[in-house]
């Protein structure tokens, strides 16, 4: 399997506070990875160094073998790792096509073009089939302002996958969606990035989510890894049940006809 | 497919003949209002598309006087009269200029670009009104403009440089529309709204805004040489910040929709400036101010959103989406 990212001894401190400390992944080309930690963990510490928000204090970065440290954050969205936030972050007074439409028009110059029409019929009809890849495409002309908070999470990573990234990350992807609707939107979601061989890492606080949509996954406490691998063996180990779950380990709706369905 | 021209493109070449015929219609007094409008509108329509952008200029009457001091400097220094000279000796001063201070002002936004690109404007000021071999706060006078070495005379000299103003200005402004309807254009929305997941889509926001800064210093000096050339006259105003809060206020005024708005705003404010100062000589500032605060109130979005149909086109391609490229 290629590997698409690895980290090495990844650390991250503001003066004196440690966020994240040897911290060592690799992620393959289409793989599910959830990523699990209380607040404060270094998940979106990690997220953020590797997309280039954040410069790490230590370590390195390497993206299919080609060292990306430091690198700015819109040249490692054009080599083809993408992110949504947990906070959407979208263009909010502006109708969701629109913001559908500069992704787009952002994706396929790399060169500042001026003089020249940015959108045309063929543009528009991509927007809208990737709005219905999302099923969402009822709420094309809707501000963005005036949506819940679902739909805006569904736009927001619709927005970073135009670029048909090689690996997305996907921070708190179901936060603010309720709770009977967590599992079916992150079906529908995993189910539009499946045809994309994209690689996914999703940060997440529901167990149940985690288990059912991630073959594999990593637990994060005070910005080290704790633990690393299958996700019923992590959500099984001691330390990641002390520290990271605490003794409410959710299992109930977990089943696995919703893995086969990401699988 | 897209058209090739859109309805706001074909308007202003449908306007070239219109306001050309206008010679043989209306008077001179108000055709000199009309031409000193096109060439502040330029200024005013560089002030708006950076507005596009979420950037505020109050010191847009830099590229102003730029573009003025060139000319008349070309003219007094190396006796160059002919317009296209003049105006292309402008737009070169001005993109150095823009290009270098680019740099600077691309990493602020808000009050702090507002104020940094003021006090550029100013310190200009400063210089020019300090002085003598420029003229001081008098300024100086510019020689009657040639075209491609023919010198009109007479009413056929103010019919030439009013032809050579309509032209220009009308089809910078189509570029501009074209500008803002093009990938850049696109992108200074998306700043305005949301720098950092512009950063995310794969876009520099500093690049855009440096390129809108010059573009929007270049349109505002060929305004610098048209008015400066129309009026026969440069002094260091130009670049006061009076003179820079005229351009925004024209903006506010006019509203960011569309190209054609902060032309028209233009005439309409000099205008309006003409009936105040008829109608209240000592206080028309205050029929000024109480029209911008009726503006501000009641249309939040310029004169123009007067204009602007209510309903989104069809997103099929051949219509602009509203939001993202005006009306």
């Amino acid at each position: 399997m290629t590997t698409v990212l690895e980290t090495k001894n990844l650390e991250k401190t503001f003066g004196a506070v440690v966020a994240a400390s040897d911290i060592n992944i690799t992620i393959n080309e289409g793989e599910v990875l959830g990523v699990i930690g209380s607040n404060g963990a270094g998940k979106t510490t990690f997220v953020n160094m590797v997309t280039g928000h954040l410069t790490p204090t230590a370590g390195q970065i390497l993206y299919r073998g080609r060292d990306i440290t430091g690198k700015a954050t819109r040249d490692i969205t054009r080599m083809g790792i993408c992110r949504s936030f947990q906070i959407p972050q979208l263009f909010p007074e502006l109708p969701v096509i629109d913001n559908i439409l500069i992704a787009l028009t952002i994706a396929k110059h790399d060169k500042p073009v001026i003089f020249r029409p940015a959108i045309d019929r063929s543009l528009a009809t991509e927007a809208h089939a990737l709005l219905s890849r999302f099923a969402i495409d009822q709420y094309a002309d809707q501000e963005i302002q005036t949506l819940p908070q679902g739909v805006r999470k569904l736009v927001d990573i619709a927005m970073a996958t135009v670029a048909e990234p090689d690996l997305l990350f996907l921070d708190e992807p179901t936060s603010g969606v309720s709770a009977d609707e967590k599992m079916d939107f992150m079906r529908n979601l995993l189910a539009a990035l499946k045809s994309t061989k994209t690689a996914v890492l999703f940060i997440e606080h529901d167990m149940e989510i985690v288990e059912a949509f991630s073959p594999r996954c990593v637990a994060f406490y005070e910005g080290t890894i704790l633990a690393d691998g299958p996700t019923r063996n992590v959500l099984q180990n001691d330390k990641v049940r002390e520290f990271v779950i605490g003794s409410e380990l959710h299992r109930g709706s977990a089943n696995d006809s919703a893995l086969e369905g990401v699988n | 497919m897209t058209r090739f021209f859109d309805k706001t493109e074909l308007a202003l070449l449908a306007g070239m003949p219109l306001l050309i015929a206008m010679l043989f219609v209306l008077p001179q007094w108000v055709l000199n209002y009309v031409q000193v409008s096109l060439g502040t509108g330029l200024v005013a329509l560089g002030v708006m598309i950076q507005m596009r952008a979420g950037l505020v200029s109050f010191g847009q009457g830099l590229y102003f006087c730029v573009g003025g001091y060139s000319a008349g400097l070309a003219g007094r220094m190396f006796n160059i009269s002919d317009i296209f000279l003049l105006v292309l000796i402008g737009v070169l001063v001005s993109l150095v200029i823009s290009f270098t201070l680019g740099f600077l002002l691309r990493r602020y936004r808000d009050i702090f670009f507002a104020m940094l690109t003021l006090a550029v404007s100013m310190i200009l000021f400063g210089i020019l009104t300090s002085t003598e071999e420029l003229g001081s706060t008098d300024g100086f006078n510019l020689p009657a403009p040639t075209y491609l070495g023919w010198l009109p005379e007479g009413e056929m000299a103010r019919n030439a440089l009013y032809i050579a103003t309509v032209i220009p200005v009308l089809t910078i402004a189509m570029l501009l529309n074209r500008y803002l309807r093009s990938p850049v254009g696109f992108v200074n929305e998306a700043i305005r709204e949301n720098e950092l997941r512009v950063e995310y889509l794969g876009s520099s926001a500093h690049q855009s805004i440096h390129i809108t800064y010059m573009m929007a210093a270049a349109v505002s000096s060929i305004g610098g040489v048209l008015w400066a050339l129309s009026i026969g006259h440069v002094d260091p105003e130009m670049t006061n910040w009076t003179t820079s809060g005229h351009f925004v206020f024209i903006s506010i005024l006019s509203g960011t929709g569309n190209v054609i708005a902060p032309l028209l705003g233009t005439f309409f404010l000099e205008i309006l400036r003409v009936f105040a100062v008829d109608l209240s000589p000592n206080t028309w500032q205050a029929i000024l101010g109480t029209v911008m605060l009726l503006t501000i109130v009641f249309l939040p979005k310029g004169m123009w959103s007067l204009f602007a149909r209510k309903k989104r086109q069809t997103r099929d391609g051949d219509d602009l989406p509203q939001n993202i490229a005006g009306e």
